[in-house]
């Protein structure tokens, strides 16, 4: 987002089977450079939203918008405008902490990012943070430091601000 | 609510759609339908391949306007469908592919599908991205609501091809059935009528325009909006280019007629197309094909795009003017708009350019020469042939000859493989239309490699007695491929012979249809004459010089201005 060729686009799609399918493979097929999607239930029976973030100018994104539109089981999709929404994305990290003082770190740098620790085991703690794809990207760059074992993240989710949505009248 | 079997469910679904004929080939997986199939009152047209199936359906809708059926049975019967479904997809035509399937369940396990059962393909997942949807069914109970969805998607807004994939046991499973009319797709609610503001500022445009061209594309036909189309034409005197898919969208014998656009379009529609002020499209996807070097296509032109497909507007070319609805909808508004504020428009001097750009780059064909020639060849079918005359073509140079001589004067009766450019379209094509319209004469234009790829439903024709006619130009290479060696690969020839087997005249007589081999025009002429009277299928083998170009041909890579060879 802050990366001005990055755009996010939220869509319902009826939640089935080959739903995710035809929608990546669309993307495959027509050449969509696609940075991550997420998926999940939503409020309305019967309805998944995906979040996708997508890389190109203008008339790409347009070209994504409205190739999806075109898929039957897509209901509705739209491009969220960057400076009016909300959006989030989660990651879990595990860090080798081989001593109490490289342990004490690094709780420290999670309180800073308001993180938390979700598993400690001898020699790692698994962390779990929440924030923009900036603020993981910027905490992940100190973890490097630590030693990253593994980690795993969401891609971005995100909602319109205010009372915007793109909820379909059932 | 009635209980009864999936495969009746099926049938009596395809009946509420007033199919009339499937094409198909019969399989283990589709044996219970084909059983309640025979017994009702659908006619099932048995190919020889299912490639000839689909594209048989496929002629079927291209010629009808309604959607055509074809049935394979599960693994290699759908797969053989494959190139049928992309050919319908690319060219936005109306099929409904219906497939065998596994069966969900067995005794040994509580789910078939998925383990690599005798027969089975992922036909769902290969024809994604060639259907506009597909569907696999999980129980007999979904079946009428299904297929009826499965209509109204292949034939509404943009058509093309949906398959419903349907495993062994739904087919058999006995359940309560109902059909009900009622259908609810919330994601799909194709746009129809043009936006009033659009067409305000359309009919601005072109009332102020110098010199104004319409190209019509495809979706002319497939809306029915010729009539709209000629009488929007005359009333803005502005002369009408159709693309490859749009031949027959409007009658090119008409004086503001300019014939197709493209790579091996008409030199007339390719010129001035690169003069025009103001372009109104009608849906048209502006293939590569058709527009050449973008950088140099209608340039200087303000554009109007009308396509009731949203995703289209925009993806090749940028509109000034964007209207999305159906073609028929928006012509007709756009009429009435421009008759209120026009007089009909009197001879302009971009009228008096038309005449001239004709005269000049169409000139008439001096003498004839001893050899067949493929222009002289197709012109004088068209002489031969009624008006309503359904021409199919196969893929290459005769694809290409037909576009550039044969006039095509009335919508869908030009059918031809334009998007994915499918050797061995054209004859099952030719049996489809025929099947749709038996009381007119079908002929394919093929060439000799092509019809090859085909052949095998020459049994169909002949078994099921479906006469079409297939007019071979014969010249023993694939022509295209052959051409292209010679211009660009400094006539290294490869893989292109194709020598003088099969004998044409003794393949159909193999398969009890008859054969002429033709040495002149007369001959030719003869021929064809004896086929469209004596209503047996017929294969005219026409030789012709193996070192033919079709020209004009613009170059890959150059604009449509730069086309070269004389027409
Ligand atoms: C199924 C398929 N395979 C290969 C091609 C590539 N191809 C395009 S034109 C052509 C030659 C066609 O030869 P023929 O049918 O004899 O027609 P001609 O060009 O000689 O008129 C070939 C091989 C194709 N279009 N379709």
């Amino acid at each position: 987002m802050e990366n001005g060729r990055t755009k996010v686009i939220a869509a319902l799609v009826e939640n089935k089977p080959g739903v995710l399918h035809s929608i990546a493979n669309m993307f495959r097929r027509r050449g969509f450079n696609i940075e991550s999607i997420t998926v999940g239930h939503t409020e309305q029976k019967g309805l998944a939203r995906m979040t996708i973030t997508v890389k190109g100018d203008e008339r790409i994104v347009e070209q994504v918008i409205k190739q999806m539109h075109k898929l039957i089981d897509v209901v509705k999709v739209s491009g969220l405008e960057p400076e009016n929404i909300v959006a989030r994305e989660l990651v879990l990290v595990k860090v080798n902490v081989p001593d109490t003082k490289t342990r004490s770190d690094v709780i420290n740098c999670v309180e800073v990012f308001r993180g938390r620790v979700v598993d400690v085991s001898s020699g790692t703690l698994t962390l779990e943070i929440t924030g923009t794809p900036d603020k993981i990207d910027a905490f992940l760059n100190l973890m490097k430091t630590y030693g990253i074992m593994e980690l795993a993240r969401t891609g971005l989710t995100a909602l319109s601000r205010g009372s915007k949505s793109i909820r379909i009248d059932e | 609510m009635t209980k009864m079997s999936g495969a009746k469910a099926l049938i009596e679904s395809l009946d509420r759609q007033n199919v009339e004929v499937i094409f198909g080939i019969v399989g283990g997986a589709t044996l219970p339908v084909y059983d309640v199939l025979c017994k009702s009152k659908i006619r099932h047209i048995h190919c020889r391949h299912e490639q000839g199936a689909a594209h048989a359906a496929d002629g079927y809708a291209r010629a009808s306007g309604k959607a055509g059926v074809c049935i394979a049975t599960s693994g290699p019967g759908a797969t053989n469908l494959v190139t049928g479904i992309a050919n319908a997809y690319l060219d936005s035509s109306p099929i409904i592919a219906l497939t065998g399937q596994v069966c969900t369940t067995s005794a040994n396990t509580s789910y078939m599908i998925g383990r690599d059962a005798f027969q089975e393909a992922d036909i769902i997942g290969i024809t994604t991205p060639i259907t506009k949807h597909n569907y696999q069914l999980q129980g007999a109970a979904e079946i009428p609501k299904t297929v009826k969805t499965a209509f109204y998607i292949a034939t509404t807004g943009r058509p093309g091809p949906v398959l419903i994939d349907i495993p062994k046991d739904t087919q058999t499973e006995v359940t309560e059935i109902e059909f009900s009319d009622k259908i609810v797709i919330r994601g799909y609610k194709p746009t129809f009528n043009p936006h009033p503001l659009q067409i305000r500022k359309a009919a601005e445009l072109l009332a102020k325009a110098e010199k104004p061209v319409i190209l019509a594309g495809g979706g002319v036909i497939t809306s029915n909006a010729s009539p709209e189309l000629l009488q929007t034409a005359e009333l803005l005197m502005a002369p009408v280019a159709t693309t490859f898919m749009g031949k027959g969208a409007f009658p090119e014998n008409h004086p503001l007629s300019l014939g197709s656009i493209g790579m091996h379009g008409n030199p007339v529609a390719n010129k001035l197309l690169c003069e025009t002020d103001v372009l109104l499209a009608i849906g048209t996807r502006f293939s590569d094909r058709a527009t050449g070097n973008l950088d140099s296509f209608c340039s200087a032109a303000k554009k109007i795009h009308i396509d009731i497909d949203t995703a289209e507007i925009g993806k090749n070319i940028e509109a000034d003017i964007p209207i999305v609805a159906d073609a028929k909808k928006a012509l007709n508004a756009l009429h009435k708009r421009l008759a209120k504020q026009l007089k009909k428009k009197e001879k302009s001097a971009w009228i008096k350019r038309v005449k001239e750009a004709k005269e000049q780059l169409n000139p008439p064909s001096k003498g004839e020469s001893k050899d067949l020639k493929p222009k002289a060849l197709l012109q004088q079918l068209r002489k031969l042939l009624p008006e309503d005359a359904i021409i199919t073509t196969e893929v290459g140079q005769n694809q290409m000859w037909a576009a550039l001589y044969f006039n095509a004067l009335k919508p869908r009766t030009f059918i031809s493989s334009g998007g994915l450019g499918t050797m061995g379209f054209g004859f099952p094509a030719a049996i489809g239309a025929k099947v749709a319209c038996p009381d007119r004469s079908v002929v394919d234009i093929a060439g000799d490699g092509s019809f090859r790829m085909t052949e095998q439903e020459l049994a169909t024709s002949v078994m099921e007695d479906i006469p079409v006619t297939v007019i071979v130009l014969n010249n023993s290479v694939l022509g295209m491929v052959a051409q292209w060696q010679r211009m660009f690969f400094k006539k290294r020839y490869t893989a292109v012979e194709l020598g003088s087997v099969p004998d044409f005249v003794k393949l159909a007589e193999a398969y009890g249809a008859q054969g002429f081999h033709v040495e002149s025009i007369a001959e030719f002429s003869k021929a064809v004459q004896k086929a469209l009277k004596s209503n047996v299928t017929t294969v005219i083998d026409v030789p012709i010089s193996s070192e033919e170009d079709v020209v004009p041909m613009v170059p890959p890579g150059c604009g449509i201005n730069e086309q070269v060879g004389e027409y």
